[in-house]
């Protein structure tokens, strides 16, 4: 192997795939190189047991933006994302609390709870949408570097200072307060019932080597609820044919562009020559060159494993070597032969069209965060179990069904170190989790894959199998992230860009770090911009 | 001299004045309508939605949906002159329609004016059925004319009909025991003995995916339902109602009869009907076969190019054109027409329209005015319009046979 390319792209996850779309659109020779035999990094969708596809990794999607769906046609290219209902959250006591769609049936349901709680919904969703439009606003912009007087980075804060600006004076210091919260505190100031508490406090801890109580977590229940489905904002979706059919689709466009894909590509070592990044070498000793690398690793990895550290800076590789990359969750996918029971939800009920979760309060969320912080996985963990495909018919034969748990908390770090028994000691854990709610989900299990962090980090590449390749704190985020002075998707020689989540706006299947990352290479590049702007048009 | 007049009792006409009028389908519709949302089609109650509009729609481009087309007026036409009575009345060439199959027409008046689209099933050499959205009967009967072999009959409340669509939905009837649906090509129809009587089966349907439409016995009906339910559970079927019928349809590139176009018979301003022509209807236009009402006016019209297009649009950003009006420019100086139908895309992820453009500004920009809500208070955009020629939705297993997965 000995070409040229005008660019290369490490890793081939949904982030680099979209960037070297977007490369590739613009008229540049583009390759992405992959460690893996299969392409998708963590949005993929594999047959690990004959008939059953696993959609393992990322399992559902909102955060994926609309007009790069639109602009890629990544429809044409086989992508469809299905909404589902919601969550139903089930407690010990043997009741539930779900989501609806439908206003008012979701009225009726918190009500059952909480007559008060049930009105207060209206006032929490009515401020925390704000925060999300407010967001949504820079998802697909450069963030501004705060200490730049170039026109460009001053546009972008008077832009920022704009869309604050009309929220009104009052709800900036909010937000700026809510930024600074935990999630337990923000729902205390709300509602009153704990179940209902529960219901709206998941998605503040997900990924997240914080617990409910823990300040930062506001805003990672925010980053949860900033997508949408079709201009639905806070609504979730199932990529059909799993979270692979993305990163399929994103490839599809790539290919249609004229760019290529190199699998079972490990890179050893971006390679740079005078303060310049010339390509890269692969783990087999072949040098492949480009004007262009761009790292869709996560910042640590990139700065600490395939940059040489005479390359860079020191403070950079220091500030890579404390950059909070913490493994905090795990994965059971499981293969069933069959419905699972759920005594309160017979097959066929709304509610199992969704995803299942098993809480009463966030005190017992907070006490299996506990166990993660004494270096052990939650003895009663918080699982997520998605029901992919009683919606999705492509993931298992009919009556088959493809269930994906998410877990948390599980440390990066055992004592003794990981080994395949104390995996499937986890697993287990989880299965005994689900099954104080189903009585017959052990027995229809034909096949499970469990993945601590220690797995999701030797296969996909994440470091410590975190899954927002980065915390999601306010020090990690905005011009923050991945550190400060390198927010501009700009490595610290010439050449050499981000574009994983471990850039803004950080982890999700979004594509817009991606895309950011190529706008500001073919910015670089003296090239027409190709990338679209955000379809925040609410 | 005594009364001649035969006195009616109430019951005799109680029909009436009951309102609307329930399906063979109605207690199983019912039943899912949790929330009672109905419109009234034909005066016949029809779900506009039953649990989630947009659920409901996805399981037509994810699993499959079963829409209730009963309220479809259904019209048997038989004896010896029936094809060459048909041949006179629709554009399209009938003696060319093989037994067992569908073809989409439409029907015009002499001036060339579109009376009515509609489906028509050749059953047999010399029968016919022609099922369309509104009655028909009497330009049927004004069509016959000169034909006296020929007997037309309103079958509409003697046959049941479901339309089932969406991916799942050949393996879901193979699941029932329809063995050989698999082998069923677009626009074929295949009979089945079920449950002691007969039910046929067409390769049809309104949302442009892989699908089918069954018709039965009202009798069976319930049955049906209940079969179609209980095994495609594991297929996630969904029934559907006419809001989410109407995004899929819009999607296919489907014109929907009192939304795009406005019957010839129950137009009384000039020009507020339509030729098949400005429909995007052309391609069933046959001048190659005999006489046709309408024939004369619809070629002048096409040789002189003067009519009006319904093109399909793909408008920029994601606020539905509904009720737009469209302009050359963007400065809204030179109205050029007005939307027919709109949305947004959820599977394309796209804002599409249907608009009726005059024909001089049929190659040119088009700009839509677009009105839109948030919070009570209302915006206005000038979007730009760019014509797509092809359906936005048309999956390759629509036209596939067998079909995938199946």
């Amino acid at each position: 192997m000995n070409r040229t390319y005008d660019a290369i792209v490490i890793g081939a996850g949904h982030n680099g795939l979209t960037s070297a779309a977007y490369l590739a659109k613009s008229g540049l020779d583009v390759l992405v190189v992959e460690k893996n035999d299969y392409i998708g990094g963590a949005a993929v969708s594999r047959e690990l047991h004959e008939g059953w596809l696993y959609s393992n990794c990322s399992y559902v999607c909102s955060l994926l933006r609309q007009s790069i769906h639109r602009d890629l046609d990544l429809t044409r290219h086989g992508l469809m994302i299905v909404p589902y209902n919601g969550t139903t959250n089930f407690s010990r006591t043997g009741d539930y609390i779900a989501e609806y769609p439908d206003h008012d049936m979701q009225y009726r349901e918190i009500r059952r709870h909480s007559l008060r709680d049930a009105d207060a919904v209206h006032r929490y969703e009515a401020d925390l949408m704000r925060y999300a439009r407010l967001i949504r606003h820079f998802l697909l912009r450069t963030p501004a570097d705060p200490t730049s007087f170039k026109p460009r980075d001053l546009g972008e804060l008077v832009f920022m200072a704009k869309k604050f600006a009309g929220m009104g004076e009052e709800q900036v210091l909010e937000f700026i307060r809510f930024m600074t919260m935990s999630a337990g505190d923000y729902l205390d100031e709300y509602f009153e019932n704990d179940l209902v508490k529960t219901l709206f406090s998941t998605s503040s801890i997900i990924g997240t080597a914080l617990g409910v109580y823990s300040p930062g977590t506001a805003y990672v229940l925010l980053h949860h609820v900033m997508g949408d489905v079709d201009g639905a904002v806070g609504a979730w979706g199932l990529a059909r044919g799993g979270m692979g059919a993305i990163s399929d689709a994103i490839a599809g466009a790539l290919k249609e562009h004229g760019g290529e894909i190199l699998t079972e590509a490990p890179v050893a070592q971006i390679l740079v020559r005078n303060s310049r990044a010339t390509g890269v070498v692969l783990e087999n000793g072949d040098e492949i060159h480009a004007g262009i690398v761009v790292s869709n690793l996560d910042p640590k990895r990139t700065f600490t494993h395939i940059m040489d550290q005479k390359d860079i800076p020191e403070d950079l590789y220091d500030k890579a070597r404390n950059f909070k990359i913490r493994g905090s969750s795990g994965k059971v996918n499981i293969a069933l032969t069959g419905m699972p029971d759920f005594p309160s939800l017979p097959p066929g009920h709304m509610l199992r069209n969704g995803t299942f979760q098993f809480l009463d309060s966030l005190e017992r969320m907070e006490r299996a965060y506990d166990d993660w912080k004494h270096g052990r996985w939650s003895a009663d963990p918080f699982v997520e179990m998605t029901q992919s495909s009683v919606w999705d018919p492509t993931l298992a034969a009919p009556g088959h069904y493809f269930v994906s748990c998410f877990i948390q908390y599980c440390p990066a770090e055992v004592e003794g170190g990981w080994t395949p028994e104390k995996r499937d000691a986890f697993g287990d854990t989880v299965i005994d989790q689900i099954s104080n709610y189903s009585p017959n989900f052990r027995d229809l299990i034909a096949h499970m894959e469990v993945r601590t962090p220690h797995e999701i980090e030797n296969e996909i590449g994440l470091t410590e199998g975190n899954i927002f390749q980065g915390e999601l704190t306010l020090d990690q985020l905005m011009f923050n992230r991945p550190f400060p002075g390198y927010s501009q998707y700009r490595g610290p020689v010439k050449g050499m860009y981000m574009c994983g989540s471990g850039t803004h706006p950080g982890g999700g299947v979004s594509s817009a770090c991606g895309a950011n990352a190529a706008r500001e290479i073919l910015l670089d590049l003296k090239r027409p911009n190709i990338v679209p702007e955000d379809d925040v048009d609410e | 001299m005594p009364l001649q007049a035969k006195l009616q009792s109430v019951d005799s006409i109680s029909h009436v004045e009951t309102g609307v009028l329930h399906s063979p389908f109605h207690s199983r519709t019912s039943a899912l309508n949790i929330n009672q949302q109905w419109s009234v089609w034909n005066g016949f109650a029809s779900a506009i939605y039953y649990g989630d509009a947009l659920l409901e729609y996805f399981a037509t481009r994810n699993a499959c949906a079963v829409f209730d087309v009963s309220p479809m007026r259904k019209y048997r036409f038989q004896g010896v002159e029936v094809e060459a009575m048909l041949n006179r009345m629709v554009t399209r060439d009938v003696t060319a329609q093989k037994v067992d199959t569908v073809a989409y027409n439409v029907w015009c008046t002499d001036a060339g004016r579109v009376v009515d689209d509609g489906t028509l099933f050749r059953l047999a050499n010399d029968e016919f059925m022609l099922c369309c959205a509104d009655p028909c009967l009497d330009w049927f009967l004004l069509s016959a004319v000169g034909f006296s072999q020929v007997e037309i009959t309103d079958i509409s409340d003697a046959v049941a009909s479901l339309a089932l669509q969406g991916p799942t939905s050949c393996a879901l009837l193979k699941a029932m025991g329809f063995d050989g649906i698999d082998h069923c090509k677009p626009f074929q129809i295949m009979r089945f003995p079920w449950n002691g009587g007969d039910i046929m089966i067409s390769r049809t349907g309104y949302t442009g995916d892989l699908g089918y439409e069954l018709w039965l016995d009202p009798g069976l009906a319930e049955p049906l339902w209940d079969a179609l339910f209980e095994q495609g559970r594991v297929f996630g079927i969904q029934p559907l109602g006419d809001e989410s019928l109407d995004m899929a349809r819009l999607e296919a590139g489907f014109i929907a009869p009192d939304v795009d176009f406005h019957g010839a018979l129950h137009t009384v301003e000039l020009h507020h009907d339509h030729s098949p022509f400005e429909l995007g209807l052309g391609w069933i236009v046959n001048f190659k076969k005999t006489h046709f009402t309408g024939r004369a006016a619809l070629e002048r019209e096409k040789a002189s190019g003067n009519y009006r297009r319904l093109v399909k649009l793909d408008i920029e950003g994601n606020k539905p054109a509904e009720n737009s009006v469209l302009y050359a420019d963007s400065h809204c100086r030179r109205e050029i027409g007005y939307v027919t139908s709109a949305m947004w895309s959820p599977v394309v992820k796209a804002n599409i329209a249907y608009g009726l453009i005059e024909a001089k500004y049929a190659d040119g920009e088009i700009w839509a005015e677009v009105y839109h809500q948030k919070e009570l208070r209302w915006y206005r955009k000038v979007a730009r319009c760019l014509k797509v020629s092809k359906p936005f939705w048309s999956p390759e297993r629509a036209k596939q046979t067998p079909p995938p997965d199946c």
